[in-house]
């Protein structure tokens, strides 16, 4: 097991045809992805490396029975192409699309939410399940199945950390890359209760940043109702005020979303907190000793 | 990106919103001109794109030419958290009996754009939010509907008793809202709203934010961008592809990505260092960008040493070591620095690298210890 992406995912790809949506393409089926299909306005009917491509992503739902879709166009017609997938009745939709409008992703949500479609993103990496499903641009070589459950705003960042848990032998169950932006889909809460009720995670890695207070609002919820361990890092300790850090999320307003408070948050929810990378796999492996004595 | 009040109140005057009558100056000159215009007592306030600029003496009352001419002479030129004041707008004096507090934003926990007020105003709203939060109404707005009148006027009843000021804030708020929808705000504030003598709402102050991602659509606001001598930097990084941001310690960073960045500049922290800037190269393998981003870090006087921390996802640590390569075939590099490779192609890339006679470390910590050590060595 594992959440939200294993083998009965039926990927398809919206942008197939651009030049990020083809090259990962390629690289998630490799993997193991299950990709069934890809859309492309204009290509209907043409093939990519043996996938069929179609008009409209409601083509694509009746021909293959997708249930989840990954998104690569350009972040002015992102907001479009969730939409699309999620009238579809695509169920899991990833944008990976980086800089697109926040009043677009304001439109977007009442819509999904209607729908019921989940959403990963926009301007994130994607998400793994180790050895059944990779779904977007993150280096699947890096991962090892196993039973740590990870989320995090950032994508190379995540990548450190799963290289830290590789290295000690603690594979994962999924790791998600939710994405920088201010407004995303799926977050810690709801990320938090899909792992606590995946019988395979036995711990879970929160992974920080500067910025809002989706943090602090995480480790409240932890001790109220994760009965898992949890282990925390926060990126942007040295991080000034008012300047927005690569993400358009990641910024500092008026003295509030600083990583001081957010440490503090989850010390003050009893939650460790690595400090340096290289803290984290020790405190994990410390908290999994514990739980099984 | 930001703007001035005085351009914030250009957009609110026109979309109908009542704002005091003003004149943008640069000089005294043109200040006790103006002021003459507009018949004293008048106000004259700095115009700086940040916040906190009237406990910094930036706003001050003036009854007479000499006022004006004096006021205007303090203001011109001075520094406020950095800025120099290059610009005052002289406003006419208004009697008015009450402060209140309206504005909109974009809240991250309800995904909507929720808009705030307060019988408070005329104080940081900041303030008021960690003194006394329940003084501040909040209410998100459903993006489908808009501000409805029937929400607006709820609102507006919460802060005044009197019929026609609620009629007038219903219209004034529901122009707010269409101004930060038009705009793709994500901050729209008056600060104070009052009422004026005559029993209207006027609009003493304003503060508009946008949307750095929506800019593309919104060509008239970012012709009002005026970017100080750091963000002139960070704006030709981004249209070289690279999100840097300049800071005031002597370690430069080079990083893909923007958590990680942010964890390599704690790691500088952690070891005793200080981070010279955030450096995020981005996630395509470009060895250009790698060129760009040698030239910015080289060309930074205070740099003594550099760090370069890069984890290959969709960035290929070869293509990296080419662009570094380049760079060095390019640029006499004369400081101290030391590269930590990892993921896809590390292997092809540390081959390249060797031929450049760099320190190659396998973790950021030590890649971070080793970046401190030579910052303090070269002091």
């Amino acid at each position: 097991m594992s959440i939200l992406v294993n083998k009965s995912t039926k990927l398809i790809v919206q942008g197939i045809t651009g030049r990020d949506g083809g090259f990962h393409t390629k690289k998630m089926k490799a993997y193991g992805t299950n990709v069934v299909g890809g859309v492309s306005p204009g290509k209907g009917g043409q093939e990519v490396d043996g996938i069929p491509i179609f008009n409209t992503v409601e083509d694509a739902v009746k021909a293959t029975q997708a249930n989840t879709s990954i998104i690569f166009v350009p972040a002015a017609f992102a907001a479009d192409a969730i939409l699309e997938a999620s009238e579809a009745g695509i169920k899991l939709v990833i944008a990976i699309s980086e800089g697109v409008p926040t009043l677009d992703m304001v439109k977007v949500t009442p819509y999904l939410r209607k729908n019921g479609t989940l959403l990963i993103g926009p301007n994130c990496p994607g998400l793994i399940s180790p050895d059944e499903a990779l779904i977007g641009i993150l280096p699947g070589n890096i991962f090892l199945k196993g039973n740590v459950g990870l989320m995090s705003r950032s994508g190379t960042l995540t990548y450190e950390m799963v290289g830290q848990l590789t290295r000690a032998g603690l594979g994962q169950s999924t790791c998600v890359g939710m994405g920088g932006d201010p407004i995303v889909g799926l977050y810690y809460k709801e990320l938090l209760q899909f792992f606590e009720n995946d019988p395979e995670t036995e711990a879970i890695v929160v992974i920080g940043e500067i910025g809002g207070d989706a943090e602090e609002q995480a480790a409240a919820y932890i001790k109220e109702h994760i009965t898992k361990p949890v282990v925390a890092f926060i990126a942007g300790q040295s991080a000034p005020e008012g300047k927005r850090m690569g993400h358009a999320g990641a910024i500092i307003s008026s003295g509030s979303g600083t990583a001081a408070e957010k440490i503090a948050a989850f010390q003050n929810a009893g939650i460790p907190v690595a400090r340096r990378p290289q803290e984290l796999a020790p405190l994990v492996k410390e908290l999994l000793e514990k739980r099984t004595k | 990106m930001k703007i001035h009040e005085y351009q914030a109140k250009e957009i609110f005057s026109k979309y109908g919103i009542a704002v005091t009558k003003e004149k943008l100056c640069f000089n005294t000159q043109e200040a006790v001109s103006a002021a003459s215009e507009l018949g004293l007592p008048v106000v004259v306030k700095a115009q700086v794109l940040v916040g906190g600029r009237g406990k910094a003496g930036g706003v001050k009352l003036a009854r007479t030419e000499y006022d004006v001419r004096d006021a205007a002479g303090k203001i011109l030129g001075m520094d406020i958290k950095g800025c120099t004041v290059e610009k005052i707008l002289i406003a006419e004096g208004v009697k008015f009996n009450k402060e209140f507090y309206v504005g909109l934003t974009i809240d991250r926990n309800t995904k909507s754009v929720i808009f705030m007020a307060s019988k408070e105003g005329g104080v940081e709203i900041e303030e008021v939010a960690k003194e006394n939060p329940d003084a501040i109404i909040k209410f998100p707005i459903e993006a489908d509907l808009g501000l409805t009148a029937f929400t607006a006027r709820k609102i507006a009843f919460q802060l005044f008793d009197d019929i026609s000021l609620v009629k007038q804030a219903t219209d004034l708020f529901q122009k707010l809202y269409q101004i930060f929808i038009d705009t793709d705000s994500t901050i729209v504030e008056i600060n104070p709203l009052v009422i004026t003598e005559k029993g209207d709402l006027l609009a003493l102050d304003g503060k508009m934010n946008f949307d750095d991602n929506a800019l593309y659509r919104q060509k008239s606001i970012e012709l009002m961008n005026e970017p100080d001598e750091d963000e002139k930097i960070e704006l030709y990084a981004k249209s070289k592809g690279l999100a840097f941001i300049p800071l005031d310690g002597d370690i430069g960073c080079m990083v893909n990505g923007a958590g990680l960045a942010m964890a390599t500049m704690d790691m500088i922290q952690i070891y005793g260092g200080k981070p010279a800037n955030f450096l995020d190269i981005g996630g395509s393998s470009n060895p250009q960008k790698v060129i760009e981003a040698m030239n910015l870090l080289t060309s930074d006087k205070k740099v003594k040493s550099i760090m370069i921390n890069i984890f290959g996802g969709i960035t290929r640590c070869d293509d990296v070591a080419r662009g570094l390569a380049e760079a060095f075939n390019q640029i006499k590099v004369e400081i101290p620095i030391v590269i930590r490779l990892e993921g896809t192609n590390a292997k092809e890339g540390l081959e390249i690298i060797k031929q450049l006679n760099i320190p190659v470390v396998q973790t950021m910590g030590e890649a971070a210890e080793m970046a401190v050590k030579f910052a303090s060595e070269s002091k």
